[in-house]
């Protein structure tokens, strides 16, 4: 098995204030997946992904990226890393493509005769191509979000740590990210991206790692986990025939059906979707639509938690 | 492609970035009109009854267009000067710190000695384009108002306007010089702080503050250690003799400051958390 891209062994901050923002996690990003980072706000995501970077200190612990320990490694191993942290940030009066510029030149391995190139190619990958041009300061929030997603992609990299990157989108732009991380992906490079918005990167993610309160949660594929969670059947029927269709379902041992309007909701157990179909149409249950619902993955932190996705401090 | 070249590159990149920057500019005008209004004003003044007064060597600027130079360079050193020099170092990590754009310089990855040794040499290049300007600007000034010609010293002896001239090179060249100590006291305070304005504002109290310590006689003891207490010293080029003493004195001083400000400023930057 080839090592993780990213690994963190034990890896606590304290803050001066006191607070504990990160508690010993044990983070473990395996090549090539897309890594969901999440946790409500003020969890520890940032935090982590700031001691990942060697921004920050870790109070204990350890952390590597792509093997090299940091922050001793991160000479060599950050520029195969692009990174968006806490949202974009770059000089107000320099254009779109100066501030690449700028990035470039501070990057001693990069080559300066292919600058231009590599701005434009990614600000194209963005779609900032058009405002390429523009003082930076004029940017609306989700092109200062795109001109940072292309600050990332400025060359090939290995690993890409995107702390919320979808902050400040559209719907469109949103799926664009998502799209992109996909593209990413799969050419092979390992992304973990974060965000406090559960529905957001779900669907992008083959990994999952919930955040709350400094602790991480749960970490696992995301096929995995959302089998972790009970499974429950949605019937639809005329509202006349709800009574029958929960007796059947009861007698096939489906447990808590609950009735809202023209649906039964129960939980599945190890009764297969379609055996309870075939005996609600031989009961005579005229059946408008059934699904079985695997839980969200805010519905699984609830269950892990016993709380909402909310700030918990 | 080695290390130095990426390092000059940035270097580069800073300096445009410094040196672009409206503000900065604005600020070097700014510099560069003093000479110029106190040559007119001494020029529309020269025949009435306060021709020769004023401080320093004012008085000698109407006789000869070079004392211009000097002039202006002590009308700014109280004050003006002190304040660029606040607003480049100042500026220089925490105006990074607070635009965020520091987490991402680093995260290139550039090491944090480096980056400050880039903000460094462009805040000192900066405080040597704000003594090149006034200097400058005062040259072509004095030159025009009052034409330049041999150069009378302070003893009273003449030297050729060559020597002059270059006297009074000497002159800004230990000026911008003086300013060093300065420029490593705003560095240090612009690792301290994600406000720019902070870091500036200190900078230039710890420049008056000096200042009037410096005044005070029962503080002579420590008269001579005083970051400003050694910038008029640069009237020494103005001696037949030059006592290179002095100014080796001065410079020292200067080093001392920029010895330890320097490595404050870096055993500060390089193990803070960046959390901005
Ligand atoms: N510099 C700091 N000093 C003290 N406490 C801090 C500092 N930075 C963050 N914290 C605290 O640490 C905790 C974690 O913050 P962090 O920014 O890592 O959360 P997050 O998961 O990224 O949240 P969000 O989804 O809102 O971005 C928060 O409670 C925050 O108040
Ligand atoms: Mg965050």
């Amino acid at each position: 098995m080839t090592p993780p891209a990213v690994r963190s062994a034990g890896l606590t901050k304290r803050f001066r204030s006191g607070q504990v923002a990160v508690d010993g996690i044990e983070l473990e990003v395996p090549r090539g997946s897309v890594y969901g980072f999440l946790g409500p706000n003020g969890s520890g995501k940032t935090t982590t992904i700031r001691m990942l970077l060697g921004l920050v200190r870790p109070t204990a612990g350890r952390a590597w990226l792509l093997e090299e320990p940091m922050p001793e490694g991160g000479g060599s191993v950050l520029p195969r890393v692009g990174v968006l942290v806490e949202g974009p940030a770059f000089h107000p009066y320099l254009t779109g493509r100066a501030n690449l510029a700028r990035l470039d030149a501070a990057d001693a391995t990069a080559d300066p005769r292919t600058t231009r190139r590599r701005s434009d190619a990614a600000l194209e990958r963005v779609g900032l191509a058009a405002a390429a041009a523009k003082p930076f300061r004029q940017y609306s929030l989700g092109m200062k979000q795109r001109l940072g997603l292309a600050a990332a992609l400025l060359r090939p990299r290995d690993l890409l740590v995107l702390d919320e990157p979808t902050n400040g989108l559209d719907p469109q732009g949103t799926r664009e990210v998502r799209h992109l991380i996909r593209e990413l992906a799969d050419a092979g490079t390992t992304v973990l991206v974060s965000s406090h918005l559960l529905a957001e990167i779900d669907q992008v993610c083959s990994h999952i790692g919930i955040m709350s309160q400094g602790k991480l949660l749960v970490q696992d594929e995301r096929l995995a986990l959302t089998e972790r969670g009970e499974p429950t059947l949605v019937v639809r029927t005329a509202v006349d025939h709800v009574g029958t269709a929960t007796e059947v379902l009861t007698a096939l041992g489906l447990g808590a059906p609950v009735v809202d309007g023209p649906e039964v909701t129960a939980s599945l157990g190890s009764v297969a979707p379609e055996t309870a179909t075939a005996a609600l149409v031989g009961a005579g249950v005229p059946v408008v639509g059934l699904e079985a619902r695997r839980p969200s993955l805010e519905q699984l932190f609830v269950t892990l938690t016993g709380e909402g996705f909310d700030v918990a401090r | 492609m080695s290390r130095a070249e990426g390092g000059s590159r940035l270097l580069r990149s800073e300096l445009s970035l410094v040196f672009g920057r409206r503000r900065n500019i604005t600020l070097l005008v700014g510099l560069a009109t003093v000479p110029l209004l106190l040559g007119i004003v001494l020029f529309v003044t020269q025949d009435s009854a306060l021709a020769g007064q004023g401080p320093g060597f004012v008085g000698r600027v109407t006789g000869n267009g070079l004392f211009l130079v000097v002039s202006s360079l002590v009308m700014c050193l109280p004050f003006l000067l002190p304040l660029t020099i606040g607003i480049a170092s100042g500026d220089a990590i925490a105006g990074e710190a607070q635009a965020g754009t520091l987490r991402y310089l680093l995260a290139v990855p550039v090491s944090r000695t480096r980056v400050l040794v880039v903000k460094a040499v462009a805040a000192l290049a900066f405080a040597g384009a704000a003594v090149a300007a006034i200097a400058l600007m005062a040259l072509l000034s004095g030159a025009v108002l009052f034409g330049l010609d041999d150069v009378t010293l302070l003893s009273g002896s003449t030297v050729p306007l060559g020597e002059g001239v270059l006297r009074i090179a000497g002159v800004a060249v230990y000026v911008g010089l003086s300013l060093t100590g300065l420029v490593a006291v705003g560095l240090f305070f612009s690792t301290l702080t994600e406000v720019p304005v902070g870091a500036m504002a200190a900078t230039v109290v710890v420049a008056i503050v000096s200042a009037v310590l410096d005044t005070l006689p029962q503080l002579a003891a420590i008269h001579p250690g005083l970051l400003t207490h050694h910038w008029l010293d640069f009237a020494e080029f103005l001696r037949l003799e030059v006592d290179w003493g002095v100014l080796g004195e001065g410079l020292a001083v200067q080093g001392a400051w920029v010895a330890i400000f320097a490595s404050l400023a870096w055993s500060r930057f390089t193990t803070a958390d960046v959390t901005s």
